[in-house]
This record gives C-alpha cells, sequence and structure tokens, in this order.
C-alpha cells in the first residue's frame, strides 16, 4: 500500500515537471532567426564578378587585407535592404569600409538601387546562384557581417540595421580592429 | 511573407514600383529546376534535397520550395553531387553553416539527447514492471 501511495506521488511530480517545462518553454519569445555558425572562422574562398561598372568585384583576398570591414549581403529587391540605406550611409560617414554582395541581381536594376538610395560600398559582387551566401550561412537579405583584417567572420547582424543597430556594428568594428 | 507582399504591393504603387517589382528578376539557377543526367546521381541528390530545409519558407524542404534561394541550394546540391561529392558530405558542409537547422535527419546532440533516451527509458521501465507483475503472479501459482 505505501508502495502504490508513492507511485501515485511520482506521478504528480512528474505531470508537475512537464507542466513546468511547458511554461517555461512556452513563455520564452518565439525565435525564427538561424544564426549564422561561421563567426570565429575565415571567410570561405570565392570570388564575384563587379556587377556595377564604378566599383570592383570582391573575393575573399580582399577581406583579407589588415583592415577590419563590414559585410553587407544586400538585393535591389529586397524591400529592407532599401530601409538600411540610411543607416549604412552614417556607417561609412564613420569611416567604415562596407563591402557588398549583391544576391540575384541584374546590374541595371542594381544601378538604379544605388542611384535611388546612395551607395556606401566599396566594392561589390554579383553573387548570381547565392553561393557566397550559403558559404557564409547566411539566410536572408539583408545581412551584414563584421570580418577582421584577418578575414576571420567576428559577427553577424540579421535583418536590416536600425538606427539602435549602428553604435552595436561600431563597436564590433572596433573590437575587430584590435 | 503575405505582410511583406502587401508591402510591397504598397510600396508599388507609391512609385517605387521599378525596383521593388524587380523581385526574382534573374533566372533559376541552372540546376534548381533541371535534374542530373545520371539517373543515380539524381537519386542521390533528390534523397538530399527532401531532407533540407529550405532558409527562407523555414517548414518546407528545398525540393518542395519555388523560392529562389532553396533553387540555387538545388544547384549547389546536384552540381556537388555531378562533381563526385558525397550526400553527407554535402549536409554537413550545410550545417557547419546552419546548425542543426538545415537538415530534417535528427542527429544525437547535447539539445536533442533526451528525445533518444526517453524512449529506451520508457521501454525499460515498462519491461521491469512487466517482468516484477508477471514473476508475482507465477509465484503464486506455484504456491
Amino acid at each position: 500500500m505505501k508502495g502504490f501511495r508513492i507511485g501515485l506521488w511520482l506521478i504528480v511530480a512528474v505531470a508537475l515537471g512537464v507542466l513546468a517545462l511547458f511554461a517555461t518553454q512556452l513563455s520564452k519569445p518565439k525565435d525564427d532567426l538561424v544564426r549564422s555558425q561561421m563567426i570565429g572562422k575565415p571567410v570561405p574562398q570565392f570570388k564575384l564578378d563587379a556587377i556595377v561598372p564604378d566599383r570592383p568585384g570582391l573575393s575573399s583576398a580582399d577581406l583579407a587585407d589588415g583592415k577590419p570591414k563590414l559585410l553587407n549581403i544586400f538585393a535591389s529587391w529586397c524591400v529592407p535592404c532599401a530601409a538600411e540605406a540610411p543607416q549604412l550611409a552614417a556607417l561609412e560617414a564613420q569611416g567604415v569600409n562596407i563591402v557588398g554582395v549583391a544576391i540575384r541581381d541584374k546590374p541595371a536594376d542594381a544601378s538604379q538601387f544605388l542611384q535611388l538610395y546612395g551607395n556606401p560600398y566599396s566594392r561589390i559582387g554579383a553573387d548570381n546562384l547565392s553561393a557566397v551566401q550559403l558559404a557564409i550561412g547566411s539566410s536572408g537579405v539583408p545581412e551584414s557581417f563584421v570580418v577582421d583584417g584577418k578575414g576571420i567572420i567576428r559577427y553577424q547582424h540579421i535583418g536590416d540595421i536600425q538606427d539602435r543597430d549602428v553604435p552595436v556594428l561600431l563597436q564590433k568594428l572596433r573590437e575587430a580592429g584590435q | 511573407m503575405k505582410r511583406l507582399s502587401i508591402f510591397v504591393i504598397v510600396l508599388a504603387t507609391l512609385g517605387y514600383g521599378q525596383v521593388a517589382l524587380a523581385q526574382d528578376s534573374l533566372p533559376p539557377a541552372p540546376y534548381a529546376y533541371r535534374q542530373l543526367d545520371d539517373p543515380q546521381q539524381e537519386h542521390e541528390a533528390e534523397e538530399l534535397m527532401e531532407s533540407l530545409r529550405c532558409l527562407t519558407c523555414q517548414s518546407q524542404s528545398i525540393a518542395d520550395s519555388d523560392a529562389p534561394m532553396a533553387g540555387d541550394m538545388r544547384h549547389q546540391v546536384r552540381t556537388r553531387i555531378a562533381a563526385g561529392e558525397s550526400p553527407e558530405h554535402i549536409r554537413q558542409w550545410l550545417m557547419e553553416r546552419y546548425g542543426d537547422y538545415i537538415s530534417y535527419t535528427p542527429r544525437m546532440s547535447n539539445d536533442t539527447w533526451p528525445l533518444f533516451a526517453v524512449p529506451v527509458l520508457l521501454f525499460l521501465g515498462a519491461g521491469l514492471i512487466v517482468w516484477r507483475r508477471i514473476g508475482r503472479r507465477s509465484g503464486k501459482d506455484s504456491q
């Protein structure tokens, strides 16, 4: 009889445990972001052609020239990419070297986009097969990566850069430059 | 996604038309919709593509999705398999970039081991109870 009673309490304890698990997990906000696992690793080898005549293309060697850079993944067809243009301009005004990877873009569309929203990039590579995007672990546009002078990926920002993200990125770039 | 498309339509009507409507202007990647010539390789590629998760449409496999990025991933899978790479090596390459998220094939890790351990424990527990009950009853019968 005593064993039976202990067994009943055990069932109550297990049920409470399961409820507690549900309560903690369900109260967490949902997180759909797929973060790159490449932080701390070198940028994979790549070489992309230029997409607009007034900026050279981009290769992994350009990212290991001793100076930290902001690698911005964008596309002319991506609406939030237009929304982050003022923040990219602010970063450029602070002396940040921004390089771009244009995803699945036509040269004419890219030129028009840069004319409309400004061109903060020192180099832009055309990633027509999303190959660099996949190699770096990016799951959408826009995304930005802080890459240090040795070409090591230091930080990933997912989604458009908003005003509050500018100081964070500046800080990460400073850390990458040390 | 629906919200985004409404946003695009609103922007288009506001005069941003040329840029907003430029979505997916590039043709699909060569091997996004084209099968490999070798049926054995195509079979391997399809098996892998069905177990890789689309990143922009998170509840579909890349084999099921028409998203441009899924097409580019299918191109990547097919060209790599055509070049002689093994499907598991490609999966590993993607998991190095996107973590467990990208793969629909479950793997034992620090986060997932209870999923594998609980059934084993339940089975052992049930076996123990059955064994004790049978043992008790047969003990009574023999008396």
